[in-house]
């Protein structure tokens, strides 16, 4: 009998291989494929954002992790039913405009993605109305706003202006995170949350969506 | 080496709040010890106060050149800011940086034309960050030539080939320190210069890796270093390293360093 536990450990431990093979083993078994995702990968993908944020874990050990679950939820997709699909909700994720950095961005749209997320990343240097334009076309519920530099801070709050004007602010939670800002920031500008690191984003997408 | 102090920088909250306060006695106090650890430049950073930036990095060179012979890296993108530092500046000051950004490109330009500052000159365009060593020239290239045609001297261009961090993608250690030699390799008088601690970005025990990898860079043919010059070992390093690479004639500086008790960590 599968053990969706020793697949929480393996995905955790970063073992790819070690994950894939239980996850086909589990399938093999017919365990359902949605508890495989649920009971063994999104589990452990909680404690490794966790343990993330902890400063337990460290960046290239999430990455190891992160690329076994992708992985193993390409195993999973094609036997997920329709109401069963992967995404718990989706995400307009982008660097704010005259930045350059993605390295942030990126580790935040792979944990989100990890957590079962759909990710609309629009890249750097991302205009307001990029992003009004990408919440409208994909109905999104959060946009994930990255600055690194103390000079694109500002355009934070130009992104969020366009939201309001353009009228998509009330359906979108905004969450803010990037070397220069903080909690202080992210409600001076009004925005939804702050995330110091790419685990607690993880942590508070989810809670926005519970 | 020219070692620029980065202690005056105004993300970090401590100083944050002395420049606030206007409290001009611990500025200089963090200047002086940066100076008396071997600091060539103190770098003054006010980013972080939109609208007030010009106001305040003229109060920190101001400040800091009332107490310390010592000249200052302006550290802004903002040409006004740079401009209304500049304008009380004594010595050489160094500009940090102007980047292959088509708006910071022109706007930084028409300050540093014609000029004896040090310029920085950061590998980063519209394009993003680069990755490879190829990317970094590309870039580098570009930047050059524009500056040697605004009759910027190539001995006063510091190119800073941009750290990347090691915890996201294991080869971006070794693309930087490649790009470091070809840079020296390929534009001969020119130099290079980093604030390296991005490298050990997401990673434990980060001075230590830093340090580490200061000396890797030094014995690729660094330059120049924007660094905690209060940092006891990384000051050694930088020091050991460099008699090791070759530039120190008759090991003359790690002696005097020795003598200094620069080795006592």
């Amino acid at each position: 009998m599968a053990d969706l536990n020793t697949i929480t450990q393996a995905l955790i431990a970063g073992d790819k291989d070690q994950v894939t093979g239980l996850v086909q083993k589990a399938v093999d078994e017919n365990v359902a494929a949605n508890k495989i995702l649920n009971e063994g990968l999104i589990k452990g993908m909680d404690i490794v954002g966790d343990r993330m944020q902890e400063g337990d874990m460290f960046i290239p050990e999430v990455l190891m992790s992160a690329r076994a679950m992708s992985a193993a939820v390409a195993i999973l997709k094609p036997l997920l039913g329709e109401d069963e699909s992967v995404v718990t909700g989706k995400v307009v994720i982008g660097t704010a405009k005259g930045d350059m950095h993605d390295i942030g961005k990126n580790l935040v749209s792979m944990m989100l993605e990890s957590a079962g997320f759909e990710i609309i990343d629009l890249g750097v240097d991302v205009a307001p109305e990029q992003f009004v334009q990408a919440v409208k076309d994909h109905q999104a519920q959060i946009v994930g706003l990255s600055a690194l530099l103390t000079t694109t801070m500002p355009m934070m709050q130009t992104t969020i202006d366009a939201l309001k004007q353009s009228g998509v602010r009330e359906q979108v939670k905004v969450l803010i995170g990037g070397a220069p800002v903080n909690q202080e920031f992210a409600d001076k500008i009004g925005a939804d949350g702050y995330a110091p690191d790419a685990g607690s984003a993880s942590k508070l997408a989810k809670q926005i969506m519970s | 080496m020219l070692i620029i102090g980065e202690l005056i920088n105004a993300s970090r909250k401590a100083i944050a709040n002395h420049i606030e306060n206007q409290d001009a006695n611990t500025i200089q106090a963090v200047a002086r010890d940066e100076l008396n650890a071997g600091a060539d430049y103190i770098d003054v950073n006010a980013g972080v106060f939109v609208g007030k930036e010009p106001e305040y990095l003229k109060w920190l060179v101001e400040t800091i050149q009332a107490a310390v012979e010592a000249p200052c890296c302006i550290d802004s993108p903002d040409p006004a800011a740079i401009e209304t530092a500049l304008a009380v500046h004594k010595g050489t000051a160094m500009i940090n940086s102007i980047s292959l950004e088509k708006d910071r490109y022109d706007k930084l330009m028409p300050i540093v034309a014609g000029t004896d500052f040090k310029v920085v000159a950061l590998c980063m365009s519209d394009d993003g960050m680069p990755e490879t060593v190829e990317d970094r020239m590309a870039i580098a290239e570009k930047l050059i030539d524009g500056l040697l045609k605004n009759n910027v001297k190539l001995e006063n261009i510091y190119v800073d080939p941009l750290v990347q961090p090691l915890s996201v993608n294991n080869t971006f250690g070794v693309e930087f320190l490649d790009a470091i030699e070809k840079i020296m390799a390929t534009f001969k008088g020119i130099h290079t210069v980093c604030g390296l601690s991005n490298i050990s970005y997401g990673l434990p025990n980060r001075m230590f890796l830093n340090q580490l990898f200061m000396v890797m860079a030094i014995a690729k043919g660094l330059d120049g270093a924007i660094v905690n010059p209060l940092d006891k070992r990384m000051m050694a390093n930088i020091i050991g390293a460099e008699t090791l690479a070759g530039k120190d004639e008759f090991c003359a500086n790690y002696l005097s360093a020795y003598r200094a008790k620069r080795f006592e960590l």
